[in-house]
């Protein structure tokens, strides 16, 4: 135990200082770092909570995502009905998540059910043909047929929908102009947004809760706001509320949409020239630029809708046909609110809704307390374990005391490594690992006193003290390890951050045992053999 | 000259650890089912992560708050039994709402409601929000840990020692659980997901503990093959309690850095800890952990009773030979992790 080879010295020693001065780059400021190689840039992460920043959980609006599924899928017979004549296609009607329609009489009920089929898709393409299709159809007798859309459908078209809400989240995030936001899927139906040091989290909410479905609707003159709260709302117009800025003003507004928002190349905020009103200008692509002048042409005198996530922003009369392709709406913007708007016609609209089921966000202010106190807290709590364990072993307790240093070096290097997120509990985890690492020296030095009281000679004594003792702190590390590893794969954050470094704690702990103090203790023992143990 | 070190334990102590199970076990047992009675009774005080709501962290502008009128400011918002406390420092004042009816939106339009209403002179110093659904999910998710860990430290000691050992530790355990759970409740700890990690720490610093004075009692069993068992585990507990009281001396010297200097939002989290690891983690491993192996019968059909206990409570004096013998049979279990076996010392 106590005979290390030169070869093993060197080892340890090599190790140790690797994994110590991967903890480099996080005294250095930023600017200077980024010019060094990219592997020696690995650094600690401060999590939210220390820098201050908002983490946010989205989720999709699976009920929005089922009832549009299923609307598709009635317009869909409905169009298989027309083309087909095998009935009315206004009779197909939506009943929970099915289509039901009656066929005409007369018409085969063999020739609709294969009618009816072909609107049924394989699902999962040609790769992964799992057998499974997007729509059950059944004959229900009597010439009723009803058509469900599968869950294995609505769930691929849910793992769609995040799949672009995160490009979409993306480009809307991107636009504040933050460092390394972060945004990833969670779970199936999930999409996690960080975004670290932010100075206005309602902000970034706003930009994250609007599906941003814009679409430019003609307004329908045919009934008054009044009527069709009444009950006599056209078949197909709807009643939708203006804007707040606009004191929720009902507008009775057709359901065919002229353009829509996927139709625009730009969107900016901007001035409006004669009133001087912050405005968003826009501009159509070919395509959204024919249909808004044709449909401009047309209703010249009457007013339009320029509707945002079924809210009216505005409703001008139009004047004169719209030919150029670009336009300006406004509607009481602010150049903050005419601002957002723009990032988010830009970034496109979200394919469902989503909504925050979570949100933990952290001001700058109390990012930097929380710093401040767990560093005090730290250098405290080091310091009074330091001068207690000198004070109890004298100048083994010295050699502990640098094997704790040396082990909170370590871990600031692991957590550098592994560009591990430093969090509040974190700190936590840093401060019980030194409490926890000097038991490991405890337990040999306890070990080492009991063979000196057994009447071994100094050596022997602290040979069979190691050699027994270490075997003892694997054991008990390890169930420490295990419950750090558990809190890992349920945590979230901040507490994650506890278990990382509760874990790596436990790893430099061992380690440090095995190797460094041994070293040092062997070494001791080559200069000065000892005739009695100091402790 | 030297300065004499620092002696908490003497050497050699000889208490009768075995003889206080009979007053330890059943304390622990009324203090269990006190606390079990308080978990249902009292109840947890369940913090937004599980049961969902606003916790807001907002401090006053202008001098202190004036908790008061905040009161009634946020009491007018007709969000439910809000809550208003100090929260550190007299401008700091916590928040919490409790959940809204009306899913997930609701919670985030109550949490925009009581900023409105407080209007410029504070500043929102760190919001939680959770909704109806995270908050199931993540009590779930904390409970399903607990016992995932419960599972894999007993396997684990499973594999290492005995059944008896393994299943000696788990009872000890649930035991520092319950009744840290029965502090929670007592003292009405605001119970969040830190309080989860405090509890899973507690686990495994208990065990921690435990293991130490199991690894002990192993190898007296080895090497005192008929000494009865009481002494035999009086042997170990007091040959380690000079380790365990130092090691906790550290421990709690951390805890006691983090609670007091730490600042607030730690202060529940390392309350928890102290109670748990410091309080019964350590009664736990002398008085329950060790003196319950009697009746699992470690050590049953061994030879005892004929051999009187050693009239010193100290490790034999082991002469060359037999200290070859045991080394060997240690090797076997320990010798190949502990690197190189002691045959090359110098």
């Amino acid at each position: 135990m106590l005979y290390i080879s030169r070869w093993k010295t060197l080892a340890i020693l090599a190790v140790t200082l690797i994994v110590c001065s991967f903890a480099i780059p996080n005294f250095f400021p930023k600017d200077v770092v980024e010019k060094w190689p990219k592997w020696a840039q690995r650094h600690i992460v401060l999590g939210l909570d220390l820098q201050g920043g908002s983490h946010i959980l989205l989720e999709v609006d699976s009920a929005a995502v089922r009832k549009e599924k299923v609307e598709a899928l009635r317009d869909d017979v409905r169009r298989v009905v027309r083309e087909n004549r095998l009935g009315s296609p206004a009779a197909a009607t939506i009943r929970g998540n099915s289509v039901e329609f009656r066929i005409r009489e007369g018409v085969d009920p063999n020739v609709a059910m294969q009618k009816f089929q072909e609107l049924s898709q394989p699902l999962g393409g040609l790769l992964q043909a799992s057998g499974q299709r997007s729509v059950d159809v059944v004959n229900l007798g009597g010439g009723l047929f009803r058509l469900t859309v599968t869950e294995p459908a609505l769930l691929e078209r849910i793992r769609q929908s995040v799949d672009q809400s995160i490009q979409i989240i993306e480009r809307r995030v991107n636009e504040l102009g933050t460092v390394e936001p972060s945004i990833a899927r969670q779970g199936v139906d999930r999409v996690l947004v960080q975004v670290p040091g932010l100075q206005d989290p309602q902000r970034l909410k706003d930009l994250l809760g609007k599906t941003a479905k814009l679409t430019f609707r003609m307004v329908d003159t045919t009934a008054t706001p009044e009527q069709a709260e009444a009950g006599r709302l056209p078949p197909d117009s709807e009643l939708l509320r203006g804007s707040k800025s606009e004191n929720g003003q009902p507008y009775v507004i057709e359901r065919r949409v002229v353009v829509s928002g996927e139709d625009l190349v730009d969107a900016q905020p901007g001035f409006d020239q004669r009133t001087s009103e912050p405005v968003v200008n826009f501009r159509f692509n070919n395509n959204g630029a024919r249909r808004f002048a044709e449909a401009t042409q047309a209703n010249v005198g009457r007013p339009f809708a320029i509707v945002l996530d079924n809210e009216v922003i505005s409703a001008p009369v139009i004047r004169e046909p719209i030919i150029g392709g670009s336009g300006q709406i406004s509607g009481n913007f602010t150049v903050q609110s005419a601002n957002d708007l723009a990032i988010l016609l830009r970034a496109g609209a979200l394919p469902a809704p989503l909504t925050i089921i979570e949100e933990r966000t952290v001001g700058p202010g109390l990012g930097q307390d929380s710093i401040d106190n767990g560093m005090r807290a730290a250098w405290i709590g080091s310091l009074a374990v330091i001068i207690f364990m000198f004070a109890t072993y004298g100048l083994f307790g010295l050699f502990a005391n640098i094997a704790v240093v040396v082990n909170v070096a370590m871990i600031f290097g692991i957590l550098s490594l592994l560009n591990a997120t430093l969090t509040l509990p974190g700190i936590c985890g840093i401060v019980l690992t030194v409490g926890i690492a000097v038991d490991s020296n405890v337990l040999i030095y306890e070990r080492i006193r009991e063979e000196v009281r057994a009447g071994r000679s100094a050596l022997n004594a602290i040979d069979a003290g190691f050699t027994r003792a270490l075997a003892t702190i694997l054991d008990s590390n390890i169930t420490t390890f295990i419950a750090a590893a558990v809190l890992f794969y349920i945590g979230t954050g901040p507490v994650r951050g506890f278990a990382v470094t509760l874990g790596i704690g436990i790893v430099t702990t061992v380690f440090t045992a095995f190797t460094l103090t041994r070293l040092m203790v062997a070494l001791w023992v080559r200069w000065w053999r000892p005739r009695t143990v100091p402790i | 000259m030297r300065i004499p070190l620092l002696r908490i334990v003497p050497d050699d102590t000889k208490f009768d650890f075995m003889r206080f199970r009979r007053i330890s076990f059943p304390i622990s047992a009324i203090l269990s089912i006190a606390a079990i009675l308080l978990f249902f009774f009292n109840g947890l005080n369940l913090g937004v992560d599980f049961v969902g709501g606003t916790l807001m962290e907002v401090q006053s502008k202008s001098g202190p708050a004036d908790l008061a009128k905040m009161r009634s400011t946020v009491g007018s918002l007709n969000l439910g039994e809000a809550q208003l406390q100090q929260f550190g420092s007299p401008t700091d004042v916590l928040i919490r709402i409790p959940q809204q009816p009306g899913g997930e939106l609701a919670q985030q339009q109550a949490a925009q409601k009581v900023r409105e209403a407080l209007g410029d002179g504070i500043e929102v110093r760190r919001i939680e929000v959770v909704g109806p659904r995270v908050s199931t999910e993540l009590l779930a998710y904390g409970i399903f840990g607990l016992l995932v860990a419960i599972c894999g430290i007993f396997i684990y000691l499973w594999f290492r020692f005995e059944w008896q050992f393994a299943l000696g530790a788990m009872i000890a355990n649930v035991h520092d659980l319950v009744l840290t759970i029965g502090f929670l409740s007592l003292m009405q700890i605001d119970f969040d997901l830190n309080g989860i990690a405090a509890l899973m720490t507690i686990l495994g610093y208990s065990l921690n503990d435990t293991v130490v004075i199991y690894d002990r009692i192993r190898e007296m069993l080895r090497r005192y093959k008929r000494m009865s068992i009481a002494d035999l585990l009086n042997i170990s507990v007091n040959s380690t309690l000079s380790r365990s009281v130092i090691t906790h001396v550290t421990v709690t010297l951390a805890l006691l850095a983090l609670f007091f200097f730490g600042g607030h939002a730690i202060h529940a989290f390392t309350a928890t800890m102290l109670f748990g690891v410091v309080l019964v983690g350590t009664y736990t491993s002398i008085f329950i952990a060790a003196p319950i192996l009697i009746y699992l019968g470690v050590g049953y059909g061994r030879e005892e009773a004929n051999e009187p206990a050693p009239k010193e409570f100290v490790p034999e004096v082991e002469t060359a030979p037999k200290a070859a013998g045991s080394k060997a049979a240690e090797s076997k279990t320990a010798g190949s992790r502990a690197g190189k076996p002691t045959a090359a010392k110098r």
